[in-house]
């Protein structure tokens, strides 16, 4: 047995855009425990449903995450859309797909980035983050906003997709189509990328059952589970299935969230050639009373809303359950045995967004 | 078009004594845990376990409502990975769970205020 230590890592480190601290244990190189540590930005987001009302925390929700903002806003108001039985509807739920979708594609592209940037091929990460930029323009072009955007509403959205903006998306969307395959035979088929990814931090299918894990975590080891099966937004009418991988590697989970990108184009298509005229929301009167927990497929994974109501304005519990959160234990499982130089790349390949796990 | 699979959640009343063995019947189903959280009314403890089945997206709830100062055994026997939410809950709460797997003894976020989400006496709204 060689000579075992304590290597802390994090809160602050080059490659960590978030503060998470890991204490991994290690023999020579191997890493063989690591022991996490969160908490250090915790916002007490839920606690405010004390002080805003149900319709004012709609704006509290969206705050949980400066990537995923729009996802968390649904979540939020769909929930409470189920207690009050609110019909959302048609074009406002083809819109809040479309808007979901165009989220999950800013925030692989911020990944993608990341772990180029992680491996240290800064050229890639370059690219990715030149294509998320032009997501993050058409979010600006149809809700004003870059990050966070306020277009949920509890009975719809608050802002509509013209025709000439939704003209505008497919253009960026076919050109971006074409960048994405180029960049997926970078990241799938360059050697130096492989050697980086292969075989680093298997997860099997049974692990991540076992573990909670969710989201493309989850998918790359091979477990078939997308929130969006569910139906809810306008998924009932769009034909996808959810994109998996058997290998259980860090480059499976490259593989899937790239696959997804492309799927995601493929979802925006669909939603614009179905999407129906006609309103964006309804007028929703009263106070919600009862409880309900909501799944939605962020862009990590499946998030929990749980909203439990009595008849007020002010609601008795509203949690965020994050897909970070889920991951974590996940996470930790597959640094076991890891190269101490591999830690990184393992700490990325779950996506962890500590903003949201701190909400 | 594609399959849609949304069954609606599904709630189970039980006693507090009875949860680790309907924790362990979950378990043996095969059903994964997708979240454990508490909330705090009418002066009780409600704790929620939710149980997903990844199959069919079925959703299934057990809850447990119980006093303040009602000690609650852990579930990390069978869902290891249930120390976070255990320890959310015993931090923010105030919660009091015996015996979780790895108990950071309400060090996981780093808050000064003790038990920030527990409503006190005269907050209810």
């Amino acid at each position: 047995m060689g000579k075992r230590s304590v290597i802390p890592f994090g809160p602050q480190h080059p490659v960590l855009p978030e503060p998470i601290h890991l204490d991994l244990v290690i023999e020579d190189e191997k890493v063989i425990e690591a022991v996490p540590s969160i908490g250090f930005v915790h916002r007490g987001l839920e606690s405010l449903v004390q002080k805003k009302d149900f319709n004012e925390m709609t704006y509290i929700v969206e705050r949980t995450c400066g990537i995923c903002s729009f996802m968390h806003g649904m979540g939020y108001c769909e929930s409470v859309e189920h207690i009050m039985n609110v019909e959302v509807p048609e074009r406002g739920r083809f819109l809040r797909t479309i808007w979901c979708e165009m989220s999950r594609m800013h925030s692989h592209l911020l990944w993608l980035g990341l772990l180029a940037d992680g491996f240290g091929f800064e050229s890639l990460f370059y690219q990715c983050w030149r294509m998320r930029e032009k997501i993050l323009d058409l979010f600006e072009m149809t809700t004003g906003g870059r990050c966070i955007f306020s277009v949920n509403k509890i009975g719809g959205v608050l802002k509509d997709i013209d025709g000439d903006m939704m003209a505008t998306i497919l253009s960026v969307l076919d050109g971006m189509e074409k960048e994405v395959k180029d960049i997926r035979k970078v990241f799938l088929f360059d050697y130096t990328v492989e050697s980086r990814l292969k075989d680093v931090g298997v997860l099997t299918k049974q692990q991540a059952h076992d573990l909670g894990c969710a989201g493309p975590f989850a998918r790359a080891s091979g477990v078939k589970m997308d929130m969006r099966k569910r139906g809810y937004a306008a998924y009932s009418q769009i034909d996808f299935e959810p994109i998996t991988s058997d290998i259980g590697d860090s480059y499976a989970r490259c593989d899937v969230r790239i696959n997804e990108i492309l799927q995601s184009i493929d979802i925006i298509r669909q939603a614009a050639a179905k999407m129906p005229q006609g309103e964006i929301s309804v007028k929703v009167t009263g106070n919600p009373n009862g409880e309900y927990f909501m799944r939605v497929e962020q862009p990590r994974g499946e998030a929990v809303y749980y909203v439990k109501a009595n008849g007020t304005k002010f609601l008795d519990r509203m949690r965020v359950r994050t897909p970070t959160f889920a991951n974590l234990p996940g996470m930790l499982e597959t640094l076991k045995g890891a190269d101490l130089a591999d830690v990184p790349i393992l700490v990325i390949t779950i996506d962890p967004c500590i903003s949201c796990t701190e909400r | 078009m594609a399959e849609v699979i949304c069954p609606d959640n599904v709630l189970e009343e039980i006693n507090v004594d009875e949860l680790l063995a309907r924790v362990m019947a979950k378990k043996n189903a095969g059903l994964r845990l997708s979240q454990a959280c508490a909330v705090c009314v009418n002066g009780k403890y409600e704790l929620s376990y939710s149980f997903a089945n990844d199959d069919t997206y079925e959703y299934t709830t057990l809850r447990a409502v119980i006093d303040l100062d009602t000690n609650v055994p852990s579930v990390t026997a069978f869902y290891p990975f249930a120390f976070l939410y255990e320890n959310e809950m015993k931090e923010l709460f105030g919660v009091k769970i015996d015996m979780i797997n790895l108990d950071y003894h309400d060090k996981l976020y780093r808050i000064s205020a003790e038990t920030p989400f527990l409503k006190k006496e005269g907050e209810e709204k």
